[in-house]
């Protein structure tokens, strides 16, 4: 069945009522119930959850062939934990069948796609699937397609029962013996722990991995010791080095630093720009060096920053620093800055779980109360479709991360990218994969112009009031391709590797098996 | 235009190619790599294909290693590697006629 994104969703994924993709806001206003984990009654005062194994824990919670176990990415390129897990269950206990459900996958994980060619590993649910994971998933070596989440959209599923988690395995800086655990106050920290919260209310068995045990109680603390089973300590829950860059590193590049003062100017040029405005940037060099350029706006016209929202850097921790923003509204952290940041202003830097940030299945996410958001691209099409999962060459190698919550949920959501990337084309006729629908998208601003989003009017006058200059999309497209010669088009076969949920739940779009060119 | 030795140009670094040619007794043996060969190989065979015969080669094997070459640097990359196999890459080429 073709979908709202004109995406063709084989039949065969649409039962037990699951639905194509119907265009934004579909399932507003509709009920349902929340799912609800087994808990284990914890009574006798005595209890003590502290196991001296990883395997030790993972037998007190039953683990079994054929269980989904999930894990958080807060640690990154640095985490040790999600392979120091699946290797106890894969090479010590024998398990087979098993599902696991991450918030995201890097290099750090690559072992798994060793599990995956084995066949131990059947089911992958994650954001992110890049590295040798996404190429083995690409190839077809998973039992099941892989479910590909937004950040919005796992904790959305966790909470309507679509995905049970039967153990979650959550990587914490600091736990006391009881499972008040967190991101801070270890020897490797990793900061917010947003990612973890959904998990450790909803799996039927929690399971805290840290290498700094806390006196008790380890508190405030994201995750709390009443959701938690057992405590294991480890010699070293990651490598600090990679957890996060010593600070994200601000662009010199000419090209990018044209670019965020083009999106600057956008946003300076619309009614949403006015104080107590709220943010959102990625970590992509011309994303996040919109700050810089942000900054004098705000002070020309004496404008503060209401929040920022979503994964922090740097800078702008510098910029709260300096007075210009209220609060922080945190969920990951991307470098060592940040995550001390965090540790020091519990006063105005807030960690917040990911349904809180962006689920679209609750009473309000904050991604509904942000009026700007500036995001990256791998393509983006003449109907402003974005995709930020698949390379153009067809292969698993990105996230859909936040990009589809906040587009959607944000007032003016600007994608800066450039125009070609070597060969690519980034301004294409069709993205290979839809992950964030066009409707949801305003304004493009590339190294060669910037497009606006025909359905946003209002801004289209904004911009000429501003004298900002802009062109159609068309025009970019026709430009890339001039520049770099029309693609063709990729072949599939019929397999389908991947499912790309909607952040409602609904299908958006399909990943098949790459048939790679042969020349003959 | 003779392939006359081994020969290469161009680099491994992205947007480019390594162009690497070598005598064969008789036709051209064409190899192609690319790290964009699902959307463009068809497009490297032929911009390849072209260069030759308008260098008038016809006979040699010739290695494509492509990282997102544009077709101008593709060009240019083959035109380099046969020059230098026939020893016209430090003088007498052939500007104007073949290369424009």
């Amino acid at each position: 069945m073709i979908n709202a994104v004109g995406r063709n969703i084989p039949d065969e994924l649409l039962q037990d009522g699951r639905e194509v993709y119907q265009g934004k806001y579909y399932m507003d206003g509709k009920c349902f119930k929340k799912a609800g984990p087994q808990v284990r009654r914890c009574e006798k005062p005595t209890e003590n959850k502290l196991c001296t194994t990883i395997r030790e824990a993972c037998e007190k919670c039953g683990a079994h062939d054929g269980m989904t176990v999930s894990f958080h990415h807060a640690l990154r390129n640095g985490d040790y934990v999600t392979s120091m897990v699946m290797e106890v269950l894969i090479e010590e206990m024998g398990l087979k069948d098993l599902t696991v459900a991450t918030t995201s996958l890097g290099s750090a994980q690559d072992l798994l796609a060793d599990y995956i060619e084995q066949g131990k590993i059947i089911g992958i649910q994650s954001s992110g699937v890049r590295g040798r994971i996404g190429e083995a998933i690409s190839a077809g070596k998973l039992r099941t397609p892989a479910i590909i989440r937004s950040h919005g959209g796992r904790p959305r599923a966790i909470e309507m029962g679509e995905l049970h988690i039967d153990i979650a395995f959550t990587a914490a800086s600091t736990s006391d013996y009881c499972g008040n655990a967190k991101g801070t106050g270890g020897k490797n920290n990793c900061g917010a722990m947003g990612y973890a919260v959904a998990d450790s209310h909803y799996a039927d068995h929690v399971v805290v991995v840290t290498d700094t045990l806390a006196d008790y109680p380890n508190i405030p603390a994201p995750i709390d010791c009443i959701d938690v089973d057992c405590v294991v300590v480890v010699d070293e829950i990651g490598d600090p080095s990679k957890i996060g860059t010593k600070e994200a590193r601000m662009t010199e590049d000419p090209r990018d630093l044209m670019m965020a003062e083009n999106c600057a100017k956008v946003i300076a040029a619309t009614p949403y720009f006015k104080d107590g405005f709220s943010f959102q940037t990625g970590v992509g060099g011309p994303s996040l060096a919109v700050n810089r350029f942000l900054e004098s706006y705000m002070v020309e016209r004496n404008i503060k920053m209401g929040f920022a929202l979503g994964g922090m850097s740097g800078n702008i921790c510098a910029l709260q620093d300096k007075g210009l923003v209220g609060k922080l509204l945190d969920t990951q952290d991307f470098d060592m800055v940040t995550i001390q940041h965090l540790a020091d202003h519990p006063d105005k830097h807030f960690e917040i779980s990911t349904s809180e940030y962006a689920s679209a299945a609750n009473k309000g996410a904050y991604v509904n109360h942000l009026d700007f958001v500036v995001l990256a691209a791998l393509e983006i099409d003449t109907k402003f479709n974005v995709n930020v999962l698949t390379g153009s060459d067809g292969v698993l190698r990105g996230a859909p991360g936040g990009h589809p919550d906040t587009a959607e949920g944000s007032k003016v959501c600007i994608i800066v990218t450039p125009l070609v990337r070597g060969r690519m084309a980034t301004v294409c006729k069709d993205v290979v994969t839809v992950t964030t629908p066009g409707d949801t998208v305003d304004v493009l601003v590339t190294d060669y112009g910037i497009a606006v989003n025909p359905l946003r009017q209002d801004l289209i006058e904004c911009l000429n009031k501003a004298d900002i200059p802009h062109v159609s999309i068309e025009s970019l497209q026709e430009k890339a391709y001039s520049l770099v010669g029309t693609p063709d088009d990729l072949e599939w076969e019929n397999k389908v590797i991947a499912v790309l949920e909607a952040r409602d739940g609904t299908i958006l779009d399909v990943i098949r098996k790459i048939k790679p060119l042969v020349l003959e | 235009m003779e392939i006359q030795k081994t020969a290469m140009a161009g680099t491994l670094e992205s947007s480019d190619a390594q162009i690497t040619v070598e005598p064969a007794d008789s036709g051209i043996q064409l190899s192609i790599e690319s790290s964009v060969m699902n959307q463009y190989g068809r497009q490297i065979k032929k911009t390849a294909e072209e260069k030759l015969r308008e260098l008038g080669i016809t006979k040699g094997k010739v290695k494509v290693v492509d990282k997102g070459a544009l077709d101008c640097t593709l060009k240019a990359r083959i035109e380099a590697a046969v020059f230098r196999s026939c020893g016209v890459s430090q003088k007498n080429i052939p500007w104007g006629g073949v290369v424009r």
